[in-house]
């Protein structure tokens, strides 16, 4: 997994709630192709029409939002469908930070896996950021610390949390199956003593 | 880790009883007792454990089933969409190799995952269950501790048969009263739905308690865990008790002779303590519930069948004001207008949420001596071979055909549209299924939402109606 401590790029604000992971990336586009091609179809509904064409009104598609790499979002962002697909549509389109007041659990957990940082703030916040946004292309940029946890942009400094062990996990870039297996013995244990207590599960 | 001395609740129960170990404050290494995969992602989560030198560490605990890509058409072999045999071909290869018990697609004990892992006697109270599927809180319906993952999850699932995992905050939904005439688990949930809405259970594990709840058979307990995850939470569950052990004794894999008494001795102790506490409480009376249909692209635009469509103009928060009027854009509704009288072009019976045999009796209870309207195109799915098979012990199937529904193979079918099985864009379709969602069905299809009783009452007459009209 890649590292991840510092983020200075594009924001784009996309802040309508229950954004959910269907919208994200349509079940046919992650079905048909593998992890690596999913980047074109990412929010394809919003971004795209019927016939396939950029939708010009879609700030997604509009400059400089268009080359960002950061994704402001409303609340409950990635609700829904468990499809990790779409956090690797998203990534490969080129967000590495998602930034809302609430995600849904199982994207927020796939958002880790991945190493993309999902910061959760308050709804004023967020909306406090994506106002600045929209003055134009100076107001653009956001700097993102992970190792000091604030959140630079033109109108100010704002810090965030991300709990610590999935803050180490991105930093360093570390692999969950790695950190698991190192956890084998206790594993091992507890199935041993689950064996005798619960008999039934182990046929 | 472990929840502090004192009283506990049935998810503190489960939770503490699967601790491998604390990876950090509020975060736990968990065993995880089965692993259910499917093919919509089975064939790249073996694929990737390969890739990374890894193996299947307990393939006897790991359980797989076609059942997202497949074709439910009659005499159906495989799959029709243009990715389904690789997927399925994959999730075979996989099994075969690692050892995995494969119930393939046409296979006595085949069906949509989250309808047979009770059904065969795999989800037991107590027991901690992962599944790469949203839906997999359905099974917190039996007392089992149950949500779904990622693909790299899976993956972590194979490998060690563990998961690491936040402690969610607990809440508690009190269901009071008796369901009306009329009026189905799938009525209660949707309405709870709408009064939290899709974002109010996010970080919370739910447990559903109450008269209503004990008062409700196994069949509606799944409809109701099942859609947990349509207002946000991985985990919805349900105190195991008499009915459940009833429902789960005899089958397939359920426990038997002396080890079913030591596994009931165990399962008797799962219930939330008298004094626990949680972290938030919502309390319902089931008798004030009407039958319920969605007018929007979110599970939480829910309303009573004989209310009116919602107006955006009467909205005073700018950004709901939007969410709305996209919304009944999308679903070519007029604000204001009673929503029953909607012409509707498809009816699908199906699904994880509503495909066992309760929801079909109910379902054929409405449809017998009537027919499907002549402009309707109406499915119904059953959810697993077994129940398929009840079903035409006990002449549903004939009672659906004759009055001109298509009676097809167990599968996801329409609710999720990975398996060819699509409605087309514009079309009208009057779902059992959990998800409204903008494309859900196919694109530019519009979804309303029902219980089964309901969407047969809009099959035969051809529009959203209230059910209890029919029935009088």
């Amino acid at each position: 997994m890649e590292k991840l401590t510092v983020l200075d790029a594009i924001a784009v604000p996309l802040l309508m709630a229950n954004l959910n992971t269907d919208v994200i990336i349509r079940i046919e586009r992650m079905s048909l192709y593998p992890r690596g091609e999913l980047g074109p179809w990412a929010l394809e509904t919003l971004r795209l029409d019927a016939e396939g064409r950029e939708r010009p009104d879609c700030i997604l598609n509009q400059a400089p939002f268009r080359d960002a790499r950061i994704l402001l979002a409303g609340a409950n962002f990635g609700c829904g469908s468990s499809r990790e697909m779409a956090v690797w549509a998203l990534q490969e389109r080129g967000y590495a930070c998602i930034i809302a007041p609430s995600f849904g659990d199982i994207f927020f957990n796939n958002c880790l896996q991945n190493g993309v940082l999902a910061i959760r703030l308050p709804a004023q916040r967020v909306e406090a950021v994506a106002e600045r946004l929209r003055h134009g292309a100076t107001d653009a940029r956001v700097r993102v610390d992970l190792e000091r946890q604030e959140i630079r942009y033109a109108g100010g400094v704002i810090a965030f949390e991300v709990e610590p062990l999935a803050r180490q996990s991105l930093l360093q870039g570390l692999d969950p199956i790695a950190l698991t297996l190192q956890r084998e013995p206790e594993i091992a244990a507890f199935q041993a003593r689950d064996r005798t207590q619960r008999p039934w599960l182990y046929g | 880790m472990s929840t502090p001395p004192g009283p506990r609740t049935l998810f503190d129960k489960i939770w503490d009883a699967h601790v491998v170990a604390e990876m950090a404050p509020g975060v736990a290494l968990l065993h995880v007792d089965r692993h259910f995969v499917h093919d919509l992602g089975g064939h790249a989560a073996f694929t990737e454990l390969e890739r990374q030198g890894l193996s299947v560490r307990n393939p006897a605990q790991v359980f797989a089933v076609p059942d997202h890509v497949i074709s439910t058409a009659p005499g159906r072999t495989g799959g029709n969409a243009p990715w389904s045999q690789m997927h399925i071909d994959g999730l075979r290869r996989g099994c075969r190799k690692w050892g995995v018990r494969l119930f393939d697609v046409n296979d006595p004990q085949q069906g949509i995952v989250h309808v047979i892992g009770p059904e065969q006697g795999l989800t037991l109270p107590g027991i901690l269950l992962l599944c790469a599927d949203s839906h997999t809180c359905t099974h917190g319906a039996i007392g089992a501790l149950a949500w779904g993952i990622g693909a790299s999850e899976i993956v972590h699932v194979l490998a060690t048969q563990t998961i690491v995992q936040r402690r969610p905050q607990r809440m508690r939904v009190w269901v009071d009263g008796t369901l009306g005439r009329g009026v189905e688990p799938k009525d209660l949930i949707l309405s709870v739905i709408g009064i939290l809405g899709a974002g109010g259970g996010t970080g919370y594990a739910i447990e559903y308690a109450g008269p209503a709840i004990e008062a409700m058979e196994i069949s509606g307990r799944l409809t109701l865990c099942n859609l947990s995850i349509e207002m946000g939470a991985k985990v919805g569950m349900i105190a195991p008790d008499e009915r459940t052990f009833h429902y789960v004794a005899g089958r397939p894999f359920a426990p038997q002779g002396a080890m079913w008494d030591s596994a009931l001795a165990h399962w008797r102790g799962l219930s939330s303590d008298a004094h626990a506490v949680f972290d938030r409480e919502l309390r319902v009376d089931a008798s004030r519930v009407a039958p319920q249909i969605t007018w929007g692209t979110s599970p939480q635009d829910v309303m009573a069948i004989d209310a009116r469509i919602p107006d955006p103009a009467q909205c005073s928060d700018p950004g709901q004001r939007e969410a709305i009027a996209s919304a009944l854009a999308y679903m070519d509704l007029v604000p204001g207008r009673p929503i029953a009288g909607t012409r509707v072009d498809r009816v699908f019976i199906g699904s994880c949420t509503n495909s066992r045999f309760a929801d079909l009796e109910r379902a054929a209870a409405i449809v017998r001596g009537r027919r499907v309207a002549s402009h309707v195109e109406a499915w119904v799915v059953p959810g697993s071979q077994a129940v398929k098979r009840e079903a035409e012990a006990a002449g549903l199937d004939r009672v659906f055909r004759d009055a001109g529904f298509q009676w097809r193979e167990p599968g996801c079918s329409l609710c999720v549209g990975a398996n060819g099985e699509m409605v087309a864009p514009g079309q009208r379709c009057v779902s059992t299924s959990n998800r409204n969602f903008v494309g859900r069905q196919g694109p530019g299809a519009r979804t309303h939402l029902a219980s089964p009783a309901m969407a047969a009452a809009a099959a035969v007459s051809g529009s959203l109606t209230d059910v209890r009209a029919l029935r009088g």
